[in-house]
């Protein structure tokens, strides 16, 4: 009987151990974690030309240091923008209604986030608000189109001061 | 040759067919045995309990590894941060589910098939069907459910460990920032990546408890069957996870 108590206890502590290791699999390895323990927010929105690879569940950040999330994306069919709506926490409420965001890139594998850079304004963004200067994503192909315009732009004016000095002598 | 061919792949046919049959034998006992639950508790303990020293060192080293050859392989792109991501994904849907479920063959499956194969040969199996109890509602369904229990939260386990493994590797030798090992991970593990892993763990407990149960029933009545069924345990099982593996992949991706 003692050995049977004790095997019960030993499977006992067996399940409850499995059943801790898949709780903390679906709550601390994945975002849904954060719904467990909401910390009350507030929430606004901003509107961008393109925003690029942004997901929902990223990182709002000011300064560096993580704010809030992308709660929502969504598409205005009105003017053609990316709605993005923005989770921050209620501890950061004295963000300047002027602040701007843009999104960013994490490293070279990184996933995009936004960094909010604070505004000059003496009122402070409330729940619903609209973030309205705003910068896009970096699209990296548009960056290369761009840079050879650039290129081929300043290579042809060199070219042409190089045959232009080159004459006198 | 051909025709030898055409007899292993009749035979193996064969054994599918009949494993298949014996499974739904098995099934129509469940209700039963769940009737005594202390039966099954007792193997979760033989299969689970037991198994959990030797699921937990594997998955520290597994997650260890991951670490230092994920740390290697993502420093050449300059994002070390993506280790807990790589580490993270790697374990919950890959290597959790297929390492413990081979390791629960070697470990629990051997197990279950000697000693089911042992009862055969000593006509244990045979004085239960005399007393009118049937072997496989008092033997094999008790096992089987017990191994089909214990297979999920091992390969839970196992994972979990095996995230911190990487995390140690990582973050306290390599000096990954530790907030973006953790927070690269949250943001870019889904829910169905957990998933996945707990159905294919599901899926492999119950594959390699029925083909534990399976061999160690039918087996020769002989010290040689005995142990021939022990190694046709291991080796069906390792072949059927990692087949099932493929499929059960295959059928997540988007």
């Amino acid at each position: 009987m003692r050995k049977s108590r004790a095997m019960n206890l030993g499977t006992g502590l067996f399940l409850l151990l499995g059943f801790a290791a898949l709780f903390f699999l679906t709550t601390q390895t994945t975002s849904h974690g954060l719904a467990f323990r909401s910390a009350p927010s507030y929430e606004v929105t901003a509107k961008f030309g393109n925003i690029g690879d942004l997901k929902v569940g990223a990182p709002v950040s000011m300064a560096g240091v993580n704010v809030g999330r992308v709660a929502g994306i969504s598409f205005d069919p009105r003017d053609f923008k990316a709605v993005v709506a923005l989770r921050i926490d209620d501890k950061y409420n004295q963000i300047p209604t002027d602040s701007d965001a843009s999104i960013y890139t994490q490293g070279l594998l990184g996933g995009q986030y936004i960094g909010l850079g604070p505004g000059g304004a003496q009122t402070f963004l409330k729940n619903h608000d609209q973030i309205v200067f705003t910068q896009s994503a970096l699209v990296l192909e548009n960056l290369i189109g761009q840079f050879l315009a650039n290129f081929n732009k300043n290579s042809s004016q060199p070219a042409a001061g190089a045959a232009a000095g080159g004459k006198p002598k | 040759m051909i025709a030898d061919l055409w007899n292993s792949m009749n035979d193996s046919l064969e054994r599918v067919g009949d494993m298949s049959r014996f499974l739904l034998r098995i099934l129509a006992q469940v209700p039963r045995s769940l009737a005594r639950p202390q039966l099954i508790v007792d193997q979760v303990f033989n299969t689970g309990a037991l198994s959990l020293v030797i699921i937990m060192l594997s998955g520290l080293f597994v997650g260890m590894v991951l670490g230092l050859q994920g740390f290697e392989l993502l420093r050449r792109f300059g994002s070390e941060e993506a280790l807990g991501t790589a580490a993270a994904i790697g374990l919950v849907k890959e290597l959790g589910p297929v390492v413990t479920a081979l390791l629960f063959a070697g470990r629990a499956g051997t197990a279950l098939a000697s000693e089911i194969g042992l009862m055969r040969a000593t006509d244990q199996l045979a004085a239960m069907e005399m007393m009118a109890v049937d072997p496989v509602g008092r033997v094999v369904a008790p096992r089987f459910i017990g191994g089909v229990i214990a297979m999920p939260l091992l390969a839970a386990i196992f994972s979990l460990i095996g995230i911190y493994g990487a995390q140690l590797v990582g973050v306290q030798m390599m000096h990954v920032d530790s907030g973006s090992f953790w927070s690269q991970m949250q943001a870019s593990v889904n829910l169905r990546d957990v998933y996945e892993g707990v159905v294919k763990s599901g899926v492999f407990g119950v594959a390699c408890s029925l083909i534990a149960v399976y061999e160690g029933y039918h087996a020769e009545p002989t010290a040689e069957g005995v142990g021939a069924a022990t190694t046709r345990t291991v080796v069906t099982s390792a072949v059927t996870v990692l087949f099932l593996d493929y499929l059960i992949t295959a059928f997540f991706l988007k």
